[in-house]
């Protein structure tokens, strides 16, 4: 099947599969391998894009269901001179990732919620996280990244 | 001030970036022109006779080009087991053999049988479906107790049974273990399941064949954590192919937390078939083929007994403990329950009489190998869990228990064989009562009664053994690979570095860390050094990342290289200034000689080596580059003390952690950034441990655990912000960073804590007198046992 999107605000076109997932397409034909595969029951959020601007994981849709989207991937966040955007300098600057494997979702999950919600709680930023695994960090960074990308002060627990 | 570079900076991480940005180099990110894809088609039942293989229909399916079965792979080895136990008699382990895909027999769900190679993935998928089993199921054996009966079915038909070894540690020290508990005032015993569990790294394990008939050379891309060691045992024991026509490599990988150790039929599967296929051949793992083929964790059944005379002084401990070895060998699994467990058991007591007894057992289960921490978690649940349980029986503070028995010169020799060089328990134990706020529990207890719910408050100690080594023991305990590591610095000739490691990062920050230590020696920026690892082509040697060995070993490796290379460079600097090499220093990046202003920049002492016009080439060669090979003479030792504070609805059992803290020692830190998050992310792993994961079979051996459906992951709401300390330090004594590890520590450390708050919580109300119960502490078990 033919299909088209804009992808990071590209056009682009290719001719899959019915059952080609969403997640496969922009890994194998667009060869945009940032986004990753981490299970195969959509649990551990490591697939999460943007399409039509909602959080998706991309292993829960095929292709041929983004005809036509918005899609966009961690590709297509930091600014094209290679700037970080706020979220990803807040990770980086937070040691909000250690393999980086589940990052690319946490990041594109953690842009959703704070778009929605930009000053969230630490527990809103918990529960946003319900989709995503990380089983490096042990969440504790990643939690303050994101409270850090929204500007807010750190409760007192997060210190170290 | 904390500094902003150099050894104790939190250096932010240089490889952040790509992996923001989504430009990382993951396995499974490669993809070679003209790759097929392999699907396994992998056994449903436990333990069946493999009568045959009918591959005829779908090898006429599109895109096939080759369907193997065990019969391709009877010319070649087994996949080999590197250490060779030796039992309580004597005897050496039974060793089954382990092929690449199933011969005759079906052994464990999941086990390989054919592999179908195609244009296509899905291709391959669908011709699997094709594929016709002739087999007879048999009675599978899960159950490590009941394998060891004389009539139990047997996983291995050529073995005596199913009891892989039965060792005793210290065996002579038998007899007076058994003689002090019969004449002690008081024994506690406690018989406890260590559960078992998946290490899940987010990123499955991927495999890229390679071949390239103008040269013979083979490329195996792999989600290894050591990429030689892959390269040895492949090369030599299963494929037979010569280190040098033999590249491995392991690019970024995401995660491994011991699982990815080990060598894998899949791999030598890749790296057999692009030979075969002279085209590359590549396989992804589904999570669900992860949990049936990566090595699993843990998974012993223990009885301790802790005997203390009439002033509650730790007189002796006597376990027993039954370690699942799965239905065949994986890489390390006989060392994981031996020398990783039994030579932990004194844990940071003075305790003079130790016997350590572990049963190995053969299953029809995937099989069980090193997972974060690797014996070391065992051997601290049970102690410390069984300390708490003393305490309670004898009516004492649990803290001053502990405190009564710690260990408090050093060095001790333990009567488990090993001896720590240094530590200092009660400081940890002291720091851990000030950030975990142990003064204010009282009132947060009854603020918790007041709506309902009952508190409790856990502690545990821990000390591990990481940084393994040296070469000479593990070789006498029965190793088949030299503990050492190896590092090259290569200075450029206009000063940058680049260092060639034998560790391998897949998350602990290797890239920023190791630089760290380099630009404190010479004193260049950070940012003019690079290093370079997991790739067998491009490093000298390397013996991998797991056991926290990467700074202490390999680390060590690299400051002798620097070391060398310093000072050769300050012979072509005295040369340079005609002055007496004695009198040369080098001080942030400029060499001078002591006593006058004469000095020259580190980039023209480098640019002199490569550029030789004026240069005693009679007395020193051009270049400047070293390597060093580092053998340490020790483990190191790593401690700390851990508290987990928990609320508990007694209505539903339903546990809330509200705080946890852990007060380490790792000796000398290089980034204090780095270190917490690891102990982070252990901590995650250990919580993860003892209130949600565990691998669940069923009596036929059908693993119902196999997928984030069924097995539960921690997710960022199971958890709360740790409090962890590290400022508790006694540098290691024998390596010249004087660095411990921190890796483990925290999945080490969190278990028996979580363990013991709940049991607080719960025997704190109502009078329940509830001993023990075994993980995970899910609301179901924490309900039941208050009933």
């Amino acid at each position: 099947m033919k299909i088209s999107m804009v992808v990071n605000g590209r056009s682009v076109a290719g001719d899959v599969e019915g059952r080609t997932l969403l997640v496969d397409f922009l890994r194998q034909d667009l060869h945009l391998t940032g986004t990753h595969v981490g299970c195969d029951t959509s649990q551990c959020g490591a697939c999460t894009v943007h399409v039509d601007g909602l959080q998706v994981k991309a292993c829960s849709m095929f292709a041929v269901e983004a005809d036509g989207a918005e899609v966009a991937t961690i590709e297509g966040v930091a600014a094209a001179d290679g700037t970080l955007s706020a979220i990803q300098q807040a990770f980086q600057d937070h040691h909000g990732l250690q393999c980086g494997f589940c990052t690319p979702g946490m990041v594109m999950a953690a842009a959703s919620l704070l778009k929605e919600n930009p000053r969230p709680s630490e527990a809103e930023v918990r529960h946003h996280l319900e989709g995503n695994i990380c089983r490096c960090t042990g969440y504790h960074n990643i939690v303050k990244a994101i409270m850090a990308a929204s500007g807010q002060e750190m409760p007192a627990l997060a210190a170290e | 001030m904390p500094k902003d570079s150099g050894i104790g900076a939190s250096s932010k991480r240089r490889e952040d970036v790509r992996f923001l940005t989504g430009t990382g180099n993951y396995t499974d990110d490669i993809n070679i022109y003209g790759q097929l894809h392999v699907h396994f088609l992998r056994a449903d039942v436990a333990h069946a006779k493999l009568n045959g293989v009918d591959t005829a229909a779908a090898a006429a399916m599109p895109g096939v080009h080759r369907i193997f079965t065990g019969a391709d792979f009877e010319a070649v080895g087994g996949l080999p087991c590197g250490w060779l136990i030796t039992d309580r008699h004597g005897a050496p382990m039974q060793e089954p053999r382990h092929p690449v895909l199933a011969q005759g027999k079906i052994r464990h769900v999941g086990e390989p049988i054919c592999a179908v190679v195609a244009d296509t993935l899905a291709q391959a998928r669908d011709a699997a479906e094709a594929i016709v089993l002739d087999y007879d199921t048999l009675p599978a054996v899960i159950d490590m107790k009941e394998a060891v009966k004389a009539d139990a079915p047997k996983v291995h038909d050529d073995l005596t049974g199913n009891l892989c070894y039965d060792w005793g540690f210290v065996e002579d020290n038998r007899q007076a273990v058994d003689d002090a508990i019969k004449g002690a005032a008081h024994v506690t015993t406690l018989e406890l399941v260590n559960n078992r569990l998946v290490a899940n790294p987010m990123e499955p394990r991927v495999a890229v064949g390679e071949y390239n008939r103008a040269d013979d050379m083979h490329t195996l891309h792999t989600t290894s954590q050591n990429p030689h060691v892959i390269r040895l045992l492949m090369g030599a024991f299963v494929l037979g192919i010569p280190e040098h026509k033999l590249r491995v490599v392991a690019p970024d990988v995401g995660g491994g937390f011991g699982t990815k150790i080990f060598h894998y039929a899949e791999e030598a599967f890749c790296t057999f078939a692009a030979k075969a296929l002279n085209r590359p051949v590549k396989w992804t793992s589904t999570r669900s083929e992860a949990f049936m083929s990566d090595a699993h964790g843990r998974d012993h059944v223990t009885k301790i007994e802790l005997a203390l005379d009439k002033d509650n002084n730790f007189v002796a401990v006597r376990t027993e403990t039954y370690a699942n070895m799965g239905a065949y060998l994986s890489t390390f699994a006989s060392c994981t329950p031996t020398w990783l467990h039994g030579t932990l058991m004194a844990g940071n007591y003075k305790t003079p009489h130790i016997y350590v007894n572990v049963k190995a057992v053969f299953t029809n289960t995937v099989p069980v190998d090193a997972y974060r921490g690797a014996g070391r978690p065992e051997a601290t649940f049970q102690l410390e869990r069984v300390i708490d349980m003393a305490a309670r029986e004898l009516g004492v503070d649990p803290i001053a228990l502990r405190r009564q028995n710690f260990i408090t010169t050093f060095p001790y020799a333990t009567p488990v064989a090993v001896e720590y060089d240094t530590g200092d328990y009660h400081a940890t134990m002291d720091k851990l009562i000030d950030i975990a706020d142990f003064a204010g529990f009282d009132a947060r207890r009854k603020a918790s009664e007041a709506t309902g719910k009952l508190r409790g408050l856990g502690v545990n100690c821990y000390i591990e053994a990481c940084g393994i080594a040296p070469s000479n023991l593990v070789g006498q305990l029965g190793a088949r690979a030299g503990l050492y590591d190896a590092a090259t610095v290569r200075v450029n000739a206009t000063g940058s570095i680049s260092v060639m490691v034998g560790a391998h990062s897949h998350g602990q920050g290797h890239e920023t860390s190791f630089p760290q230590v380099i630009s404190e020696m010479i004193g260049i920026p950070e940012d003019q050094i690079d290093i370079v690892h997991g790739d067998t082509s491009k490093i000298p040697f390397g013996m991998g990342t797991y056991g926290s060995r990467s700074l202490a070993v390999c680390g060590s490796a690299m400051v002798r290289a620097a070391e060398k290379v310093i000072n050769k460079a300050k012979k072509i600097a005295a040369h340079l200034m005609e002055a007496s090499e004695g009198d040369i220093e080098l001080k942030d990046g400029r060499f001078s000689v002591a006593g006058t202003d004469k000095s020259v920049a580190w980039g023209d002492v480098t640019l002199a080596a490569y550029v030789p016009h004026n240069y005693p080439l009679t007395d020193i060669e051009p270049g400047l580059e070293e390597t060093a090979f580092y053998d340490p003479a020790n483990f190191t030792y790593p401690s700390g003390a851990y508290a987990c504070e928990v609320e508990l609805d007694p209505e539903t059992g339903h546990v809330k952690i509200e705080r946890f803290s852990a007060a380490d020692d790792f000796g000398n830190i290089i980034n204090p950034m780095i270190v917490s998050g690891q102990v982070h992310g252990g901590i995650a792993q250990g919580i993860g441990q003892a209130m949600l994961e565990g691998c669940v079979y069923d009596s036929d051996g059908q693993l119902l655990s196999a997928s984030y459906m069924d097995y539960a992951m921690p997710r960022a709401e199971d958890v709360p912000f740790y409090t962890v300390d590290h400022s508790c330090q006694t540098p290691c004594t024998h390596n010249p960073l004087g660095v411990k590890g921190c890796g483990e520590a925290g999945a080490i450390g969190s278990p028996p804590s979580l363990v013991n708050a709940v049991l607080d919580a719960i025997n704190s109300g109502g009078g329940k007198k509830v001993a023990h119960i075994n993980m995970p502490l899910t609301p179901s078990r924490v309900w039941a046992a208050m009933q």
